[in-house]
């Protein structure tokens, strides 16, 4: 990044392209493009130097909407694609935009292995639980008994849980948030100071396969009581007094899990209410599991704990074998046992 | 040419002169066979004899000691004239054990000499190899010349002093074998023996047991000559070469040698991303050697993305590069049709192996030429080449980058594991004599605002790295808007814009030069047409049938697609044309469906490479 150059103010409006945006009129995607538009300016990113790279499906047609480089790539890709661009040119500033079919289906692997190799990027998976690009099959995250033309008396397999994915496979960065909530640039913002790789669960609304299937927590009404946002070193607290008072999550010692408790007085201390520590793993585990339900559904920044990010180790790597040898490509061919021939034959 | 059973007769004077000699080393696979054929090459290059080798293993790493399907074999071919193959039928056969007897004695020349350890030939070694009687002494090799003893024991015996155990002493008896098979040649040991002293730099003990065992295999050779028990030595000749340095090569080697010469003539740094593959790890490991050379490797986690990353790579500025064979170039099939839809520069090299499906990961095959030719969805052209031989892969593979480069579209490059694994003498290029291809990326905006799909007279689009100021777009697998890149389905537009990808791919013709003759006239009465490996046999059926006096010539076609611009009309300048092919009949297809020439085809695929007899029968029969 071009950190010397004097920086113009950048608007939303700059990310922009010229591109007419074709998605369904009322999909969560579009919520998700401008907030991803405003924390772009609010940041100080730069659109010469950051690149979009998607896979297929309908959250992958989201590069051409925003004003700097984009790829958009083939199924499920886009991980190894992104590998490829950010170890040419470790400067550049990665966004990986994918889905739940495109990221733990069909690019379930590739997804795992960024994860695990920890490249320092920023991955959006729109979360919809559905194939919407191909009018409505039931996905890796739908629910069992999603019924789908493709599954006419409801889906049988179990669902996938992208952050569980995340943080299993070696995650260092494991965010939460949905398409319409005002915190996603807060998300978004942490995830791009994060240096590694950062995933972020978008839950997004298909509103024509799969229509509000996330208003259970979704929706402003009851938000306040079926919504966990985290922050690192506050309690974990939810709900209020007005709906039916204020609860926390603590963790059960017997059984070793999670359990919610009454705050009574705003005294969670008493209530033994878990401060967030983004940098606490099995805290980050038990979150990633939490049944919504009977708990709130997490969101915000689970877990944050940054390790060295695999292109700057190969970057380092590759100097230090290089350092002291000069390339020499006609001593690299001369290399090996060899010999002369001369006029009078050949010798060692 | 002289066979060994010629020299066995007692001769008078110094060791008999041969033209060129066959000898093949084989064992169980553990025995190290590979390795004892990979120093007799060192030495016979140093010898100063063409050469030519056939490295033939099984896929498992250990089979099961002592079966017919874990025998390892290296064959070599050198003389005192050119040698373009590894040899038809061995002079000289060395048979570790009963199994490598079995699988390999029906090859051997009539009256050809049998080097076996009769330690091998127990009564359980027999039963594993499937022998009822103990074939050296029930006189069913009475049609060769047999010379068994017991070079486990002899083994044993010359390396005692150094106090190994019985299984690290027996492992000297590749190093014994190679000692006798230098003496019968007339070689050098010192090479071996610098060698070993490197190999065993850490472990001085084994390297003096090592070279205790070579020199008493060569010691065993002079005393049994001298006690007149069969044994005699053989002089090879020098075969003459232009003055120069040399060493020997695989075409592995030579492939990611190529690579690196071609990224820097076209001023670039590389990316290979790779996936574990036999035949084709070995570029790899090569390159993952030459960091200083601004080449990053990348072990990827499967073969797609191993060409997706470089794919990334190539879009970020680096010269991408993948190697594979073919399972993993089925593989990444449809990412080589994003690079032709984004029209990125992009290597990719398959080390052909038998197929389909798994197929003979270790044996060689040239049955991939429809898939690099026609193997993906919708219109998606690329060119394609192919080496002819361990050496040609370095030009190739400089080939594969200028066109890459220079045209902003992947390039297939067709290696196989003959060409992968063989070795041959190499006279070392003057690097300074290479035609640099720097690439030119674009800087600022067309005049008019940017335009990403516009292109110079070649069709070249312009190649845009992502962190230039201003010049900000979006590309994608989606059908592209002719010049501005825009998403665009209309009718029009996909026409033109596949007419645009096959008229830059046939463009590449243009910069390629004209189809040569190898051998004989541009026009008559045959043409033997090949590509790849079967250089050597063709080569050679075409002098043998041109010595007879026949109207043959030979055709090998580098640049398999686009082909060279004169070809047609050469083919149509011969009465026939005949295409011998590791393949049911590939290139054949091709040829009759672009020039409508009436091609036969002569085809094998049993894993093995043509013999130049097959070929040279083939010939009889046409030209009668």
């Amino acid at each position: 990044m071009n950190d010397m150059t004097p920086v113009e103010k950048m608007t939303p409006k700059d990310w922009e392209t010229d591109q007419e945006v074709r998605w369904c009129p009322g999909c969560g995607d579009y919520a998700i493009l401008k907030a991803v538009q405003r924390t772009l300016p609010a940041i100080g990113a730069r659109p010469e130097s950051t690149v979009f790279v998607s896979g297929i499906g309908c959250s992958s047609r989201f590069p051409y909407y925003v004003q700097s480089y984009g790829f958009h790539t083939i199924h499920g890709r886009a991980p190894a694609v992104a590998t490829g661009v950010k170890l040419a040119n470790p400067e550049l500033d990665i966004w990986l935009i994918t889905g739940d079919g495109d990221g733990l289906s069909i690019g379930g692997n590739h997804t795992m292995h960024l994860l695990r190799r920890n490249l320092d990027c920023q991955i959006l998976l729109f979360n919809n639980e559905i194939y919407g690009l191909t009018k409505g099959q039931y996905s890796p995250t739908s629910r069992v008994g999603t019924k789908t033309p493709s599954t006419p008396y409801g889906s049988v397999d179990r669902p996938a849980r992208p952050a569980a994915f995340a943080l299993g496979s070696g995650a260092r960065f494991v965010g939460r948030g949905f398409d319409v909530s005002k915190n996603l640039p807060e998300v978004l913002t942490a995830a791009y100071h994060h240096k590694g790789a950062a995933f972020i669960e978008i839950f997004q609304n298909c509103i024509v396969y799969n229509k509000d299937v996330f208003n259970d927590f979704a929706a402003p009404k009851g938000a306040e009581d079926r919504q966990l946002w985290l922050k690192d070193g506050e309690p974990m607290l939810f709900g209020s007094e007005k709906t039916g008072g204020v609860k926390g999550i603590t963790l059960d010692r017997d059984n070793l899990c999670l359990k919610v408790v009454e705050v009574t007085d705003g005294d969670w201390e008493a209530a033994g209410v878990i401060v967030h520590d983004v940098k606490n793993r099995s805290i980050a585990h038990m979150l990633v599991e939490m049944p919504f339900g009977p708990f709130p559904m997490a969101l915000g920044v689970l877990y944050d704990d940054p390790a060295p990010s695999f292109e700057s180790a190969i970057v380092a790597q590759n100097e230090q074998a290089s350092s002291g040898k000069t390339p020499d490509l006609q001593k690299l061919l001369s290399t090996g046992q060899t010999w002369t021939v001369s006029e009078g034959g050949p010798e060692l | 040419m002289a066979s060994v059973a010629e020299i066995l007769k007692p001769e008078e004077g110094s060791a008999p002169q041969a033209e060129a000699v066959v000898v093949r080393f084989a064992g169980d696979s553990g025995d190290g066979m590979q390795l004892t054929g990979g120093q007799f090459t060192l030495s016979t290059a140093l010898a100063g004899n063409d050469l030519a080798t056939f490295p033939d293993f099984p896929a498992e790493i250990r089979a099961p000691q002592g079966t017919l399907f874990g025998v390892s074999a290296f064959q070599i071919n050198f003389g005192s004239s050119d040698i373009t193959t590894a040899g038809d039928a061995p002079d000289v056969l060395v048979a570790m054990n009963p199994a490598a007897l079995k699988t390999n004695v029906k090859d051997l020349k009539p009256g050809g000499l049998i080097v076996a350890d009769t330690g091998e030939f127990s009564d359980r070694n027999l039963a594993k190899a499937k022998y009822d009687a103990n074939p050296l002494e029930d006189g069913s090799l009475a049609q060769w010349q047999v010379l068994a003893f017991d070079i486990s024991q002899l083994t044993m015996d010359s390396v005692k002093e150094f106090g190994l155990g019985n299984k690290e002493a027996l492992r000297c008896k590749n190093m014994w074998t190679l000692g006798l098979a230098l003496w019968m040649f007339d070689r050098d040991r010192q090479p071996i023996i610098d060698w070993l002293r490197v190999k065993f730099a850490k472990a001085p003990e084994l390297a003096d047991a090592n070279i205790a065992a070579l020199n008493a295999g060569h010691a065993y050779g002079e005393t049994a000559e001298i006690g007149g028990d069969g044994l005699k030595q053989l002089h090879v000749d020098a075969a003459p070469q232009p003055a120069g340095l040399y060493r020997t090569i695989t075409g592995a080697d030579a492939v990611a040698y190529g690579l690196v010469a071609g990224a820097q003539l076209a001023n670039l740094k590389m990316f290979y991303g790779g996936y574990p593959i036999t035949p084709a790890s070995a570029v790899l490991h090569s390159l993952s050697k030459l960091k200083e050379y601004g080449v990053t490797t990348f072990q990827a986690e499967d073969e797609i993305a191993a060409i997706a990353s470089a794919i990334g790579a190539s879009y970020a500025g680096q010269l991408g590069v993948t190697c594979s064979s073919g399972p993993g170039i089925a593989l990444k099939g449809e990412a080589m049709g994003l690079a032709i839809m984004t029209e990125l520069p992009l290597v990719i090299v398959n080390i052909q192996r038998g197929g389909p499906s798994t197929g003979l990961p270790t044996k060689t095959e040239q049955s991939d030429l429809y898939q690099a030719v026609y193997g993906r969805n919708g219109d998606a052209p690329l060119p394609v080449i192919a080496a002819r031989s361990p050496t040609d892969a370095f030009d190739c593979a400089i080939e594969a980058c200028r066109i890459a480069t220079q045209y902003m579209t992947p390039v297939i490059l067709l290696s196989d594991g003959y060409i992968g694994n063989a070795a041959e003498p190499w006279q070392v290029p003057d690097v300074s004599s290479f035609e640099p291809f720097p690439v030119e990326f674009l800087e600022t905006a067309q005049e008019g605002g940017l335009q990403p799909y516009a292109r110079d007279e070649k069709l070249k689009r312009p190649w845009i790295k992502p962190g230039t100021p201003g010049l900000m777009h979006r590309i994608g697998g989606i059908e592209k808007q002719v010049n501005t890149g825009h998403i665009d389905y209309a009718p029009a537009n996909h026409q033109a814009m596949t007419d645009i990808r096959r008229n830059k791919v046939l463009g590449v013709a243009d910069s390629i030069p004209d189809q040569e003759v190898e051998q004989g006239a541009a026009g008559g009465k045959l043409a033997v047409v090949g590509w790849g490996s079967t250089y050597g046999p063709i080569h050679q059926a075409v002098r043998r049938a041109r010595a007879k006096g026949h109207d043959v010539s030979h055709i090998h076609i580098r640049h398999i697609w686009p082909m060279p611009k004169n070809l047609g009309e050469l083919l149509k300048s011969y009465d026939k044309v005949l295409v011998p092919e590791m393949n049911t009949g590939q290139l054949k297809t091709v040829l009759r469906d672009q020039y409508l020439v009436d091609a036969k085809p002569l085809n094998k695929t049993s894993g093995q490479p043509f013999r130049i007899a097959e070929i040279e029968a083939a010939i009889e029969e046409m030209i009668s």
